[in-house]
């Protein structure tokens, strides 16, 4: 456990500030999937990297939490050991990188591959919470789409897709409709992960800090990926298993290896991976890793 | 061979060790000091109070030395340090008729009540480098004269009092705050102001030049542009009056736009806004023109789609800080969803190059 | 129609009564069905711009399979009137009463915009004089026409598709262009590609603004015998704004002509262009270049 410093608030942000973000979070709970606007607070790190979800996390930590960060599945990425070691030093709470471990759980990008309990919250990093950004770029316009449930013109794209390529192309950040009711992005994690938000036992958060937002997804909500009857939504399957740890159902990142075009497959989940390795498990590369 | 390799946080702390020695920079050089920045960067130094959205010299003067004179880094040190700072309360509205002007110019007057004074500007200087400047001589000094003061009064009451310039309407006793509440679209005009006032000087400045040459052209004249100290006032609630707690050096412009008018209406000029932090002439009067733009559709001018009549897109955009951060985020790690969409490709491409190969057949 | 008593309005004052009696007497379209109400029912449309008057005191009756003209030169009011039929514009007083699907009466004006929009994706249309203002320019041919039917629920792409193949025959479209953007088609096929997104949820009511404003002359036919023919297989009924005399002459039942804001004429289409009474309606049907 690290020794907060005291210069600063418990968790960074002042309590009126504190108070304000948990309210907006209840309401958000209230109406799973609903955009609730906030006043964000500008962060000692940069908008677009990450504010939003420090924000949530900063709000919901008690000292007694245990943290865990992590940025594309792992947790040694720049950006999860910055923003780990910012709440180290700004909390003084006991950070950990064992998914069962944590209490609460920051992520850019991906869901751990261990399943969660009802003891967790998953804090999600969003860049742009409008799932209808790129169709209508008019605010004044997408909030009224949602109130009225006029999803329309997101089916028409997904129909388009199919025309044009066969099938539904969306590989990451893949629109879900919460609950029969809003439709919303579930921050750029890969279609893979989209399953594990369907009635999760634990809570999810998200937040974007620069677009004012936050939404969630109170645990053992209803989620589904938008599809059509005759072309239902697919998460994608790995190719192969992981070349460290043999795992044959978990996101896994290419690494380019040589020059020559080598390229190996291995978990994106360095938790999941190192803990399979512990295990006994291997896979096809002989390295142990570290 | 691969190894999963560990080790971002030790590259992160080297990397925080070799940007305090670039800061430094060459150790036989005199260290440059906060009051030197402050004294003599004296316009970077306000351009960071004033899109940092506060007023304080030595802490921007600080914030420009830390960021190695990368105005933005130095914006953004400063509201984040802002965001730490509690709020005690709202000052009474700043009386800039009263302030004492170094410099005050009006356009649309040759003379008139409280003089045309050029103050220290660069507007007359002929642009070319002065390389005593290098040899750190110092200047000589500059006349004097007693000074006369007096009232200066806003060149715009002159046109007020005749009827000619539409008034501007009252607002909120309590203005709305954008970094205390979430920006909602529409905006009324005070929050579009506040917005403005912090917004990058570079993007105003461009909207400003685009509405100029015709994208939403509304016809400006300076009526008003003055730079000087205004006293800040607080009601004590234990006290029941104002107290005077400083001073601030604000830049205000006050531009006379486009007569509108009808059968019905008598013609009026209209009237565009910018009030800045500190010495910033071409931030203020850009956001005057800027705020002038915003305001077509309530005046009952055609939008033309211009970009600087576009509320939601400028409002949106004005922000360095903002868009910054997010322009620079795409540096950050993106493999996870650049890996699905890799894979999204490869699988298209072998779907297609299968389906030409039964087609061959 | 010749017992004396004058049955055409000159005097731009609505009288739903004797526009009732009349069309029971001598209309070609099935009547209304002993007492049921008619299908839309227009009273006192007033919209003003300041001090002008954009139209002022329409109304009339529209029964189904019903097709209205509304015919002046520009600046007649026709646009407006169908802007605010269409909720594009807030009218300044009048009604519109909408029988809907059930039998009850609706007040359209009133409606929340939940229940606006619903009724403008599915029981009526508005056909755009600039099929791109009426058309996703960005979206396929087949991904336009569904959209009405994916916004209502549909959600078998297989069947979605069909549909929009089908229609896109029906409007004499090729059927193997359902993949093509529409900034490919030509003004004709844009136009009659905007007719099938707006039929394709079958609406009772088409609003019409110009239909065939900007097409060439051989094209306009075209389109016109085929809008001709869908509205009698589908039993529509139809407002169609035009300044086009020959345009009414091939699609409407009755017509109603507009000058100044205000209906100086109303009746039978033949009738009206064969035998105008009103100096204005005279002054339209023998500008009409006899080609």
């Amino acid at each position: 456990m690290t020794v907060q410093d005291s210069g600063y608030t418990f968790a960074y942000l002042d309590e009126a500030t504190k108070r304000m973000i948990r309210r907006a979070l209840l309401k958000a709970v209230a109406i799973p999937g609903y955009q609730v606007p906030f006043a964000s607070r500008e962060m000692p790190m940069p908008y677009g990297w990450g504010t939003g979800g420090v924000q949530l996390t900063a709000a919901c930590l008690t000292p007694g939490d245990v943290l865990k960060v992590i940025d594309q599945g792992a947790d040694d990425t720049t950006n999860a050991v910055s923003i780990r070691s910012f709440f180290a030093r700004v909390a003084g709470i006991a950070t950990t990188e064992a998914t069962a471990e944590a209490t609460i759980i920051q992520t850019r990008h991906r869901i751990p591959e261990t399943p969660l309990t009802e003891d967790q919250i998953l804090v999600f990093q969003v860049p742009i919470p409008e799932p209808l950004r790129f169709l209508e770029p008019r605010e004044t316009e997408t909030r009224r789409m949602h109130a009225l449930a006029d999803y329309g013109l997101m089916q028409v794209r997904l129909y388009e897709d199919i025309a044009r390529h066969g099938a539904i192309t969306r590989a990451y950040a893949y629109p879900v409709r919460v609950e029969g009711r809003y439709v919303m992005d579930p921050s750029p994690i890969p279609r893979f992960d989209n399953p594990k938000l369907d009635r999760s036992a634990a809570l999810m958060l998200f937040g974007a800090g620069r677009e004012q937002r936050i939404h969630a997804l109170p645990p053992w909500t209803r989620v589904e990926s938008l599809d059509f009857e005759d072309y239902p939504f697919e998460a994608s399957r790995p190719d192969a298993p992981c070349a460290l740890c043999g795992a044959t159902d978990s996101y896994l990142d290419e690494v380019i290896t040589d020059d020559a075009g080598g390229r190996m497959f291995v978990c994106s989940d360095t938790d999941h991976c190192a803990g399979r390795r512990a295990a006994g498990h291997r896979g096809a590369s002989t390295e142990t890793g570290a | 061979m691969y190894v999963a390799t560990k080790g971002g946080e030790r590259a992160i702390g080297n990397a925080h060790a070799w940007l305090a020695e670039e800061r430094r920079g060459d150790p036989a050089v005199p260290d440059l000091t906060v009051a030197q920045i402050r004294e003599q960067m004296a316009l970077a130094v306000a351009r960071v109070m004033a899109e940092g959205a506060l007023h304080d010299p030595d802490l921007a003067a600080l914030a420009l030395k830390q960021a190695r004179g990368d105005m933005i880094e130095a914006v953004f040190l400063i509201r984040a340090y802002r965001t730490t700072l509690p709020r005690l309360g709202a000052s009474l509205p700043l009386e800039t008729a009263a302030m004492a002007c170094d410099r005050r110019i009006s356009a649309i007057f040759k003379d008139l009540p409280g003089g045309q004074r050029l103050g220290p500007t660069f507007d007359y200087t002929h642009r070319l480098l002065d390389f005593a400047l290098a040899a750190e001589a110092a200047p000589p000094p500059a006349p004097e004269a007693p000074a006369t003061p007096g009232p200066v009064p806003h060149a715009a009451g002159i046109l007020d009092r005749e009827g000619v310039l539409q008034p501007e309407a009252g607002g909120e006793a309590v203005p709305p705050d954008l970094t205390r509440a979430p920006l909602e679209l529409p905006a009324g005009r005070a929050l579009r102001l506040q917005a403005l006032a912090r917004g990058d000087e570079g993007f105003l400045l461009a909207l400003a030049y685009s509405s100029q040459r015709g994208y939403g052209r509304n016809h400006p004249f300076v009526g008003e542009l003055r730079i000087g100290a205004v006293a800040v006032e607080v009601e004590i609630p234990e006290l029941g009056f104002a107290v005077e707690i400083g001073e601030v050096t604000l830049t205000e412009c006050e531009t006379v736009n486009q007569f509108r008018g009808s059968a019905t209406e008598p013609a009026q000029f209209t009237r565009g806004y910018g009030l800045v932090l500190g010495a910033c002439e071409r931030k203020a009067i850009s956001m005057a023109l800027v705020d002038r733009a915003l305001r077509a559709r309530e005046l009952g001018e055609e939008d033309t789609g211009a970009p600087a009549q576009d509320e939601e897109f400028v409002l949106s955009h004005c922000d360095n800080v903002q868009a910054s951060g997010f322009l620079e985020h795409i540096k950050l790690p993106h493999h996870v969803d650049f890996q699905a969409e890799l894979e999204l490709v490869r699988r298209l491409r072998a779907a297609a190059a299968g389906a030409q190969r039964e087609a061959a057949e | 129609m010749t017992d004396g008593t004058d049955i055409r309005r000159n005097d731009g004052a609505g009288d739903a009564k004797s526009f009732k009696g009349f069309c029971q007497e001598f209309s070609k379209i099935p009547g209304p069905g002993g007492e049921a109400p008619p299908l839309l029912r227009v009273s006192g449309l007033t919209r003003r711009y300041g001090a002008c008057i954009g139209c002022a005191e329409v109304g009339f009756d529209l029964w189904p399979g019903e097709v209205m003209g509304i015919v002046g030169e520009s600046g007649s009011g026709k646009s407006t009137l169908l802007a605010c039929l269409a909720g594009h514009l807030a009218p300044d007083a009048g009604q519109v009463l909408w029988r809907d699907r059930d039998g009850r009466t609706r007040d359209v004006l009133t409606m929340s915009e939940p229940e606006r929009r619903m009724l403008a994706r599915t029981d009526w249309a508005f056909v755009h004089q600039n099929p791109r203002d009426g058309l996703r320019m960005g979206v396929s041919a087949g991904g336009n026409v569904g959209e009405r039917l994916m916004a209502v629920g549909a959600r078998h792409y297989g069947r979605i598709r069909a549909t929009a193949a089908d229609w896109l025959g029906r409007v004499e479209i090729d059927p193997g262009r359902i993949d093509d953007a529409p900034h490919r088609f030509s003004g004709g096929m844009q136009q009659r590609l905007q007719i099938a997104r707006n039929l394709v949820t079958h609406p009772r009511l088409v609003l019409m603004d110009e239909p065939t404003g900007g097409l060439d002359v051989s094209v306009q036919a075209r389109l016109l015998d085929l809008l001709r023919g869908l509205v009698r297989e589908m039993g529509l009924s139809a407002v169609v704004v035009t300044h086009d005399l020959a345009v009414v002459r091939l699609l409407a039942h009755r017509l109603m002509v507009m000058k100044d804001g205000r209906v100086v004429e109303a009746g039978l289409t033949d009738q009206v262009l064969d035998d105008p009474q009103h100096p204005y309606t005279q002054l339209l049907v023998s500008s009409v270049l006899q080609v």
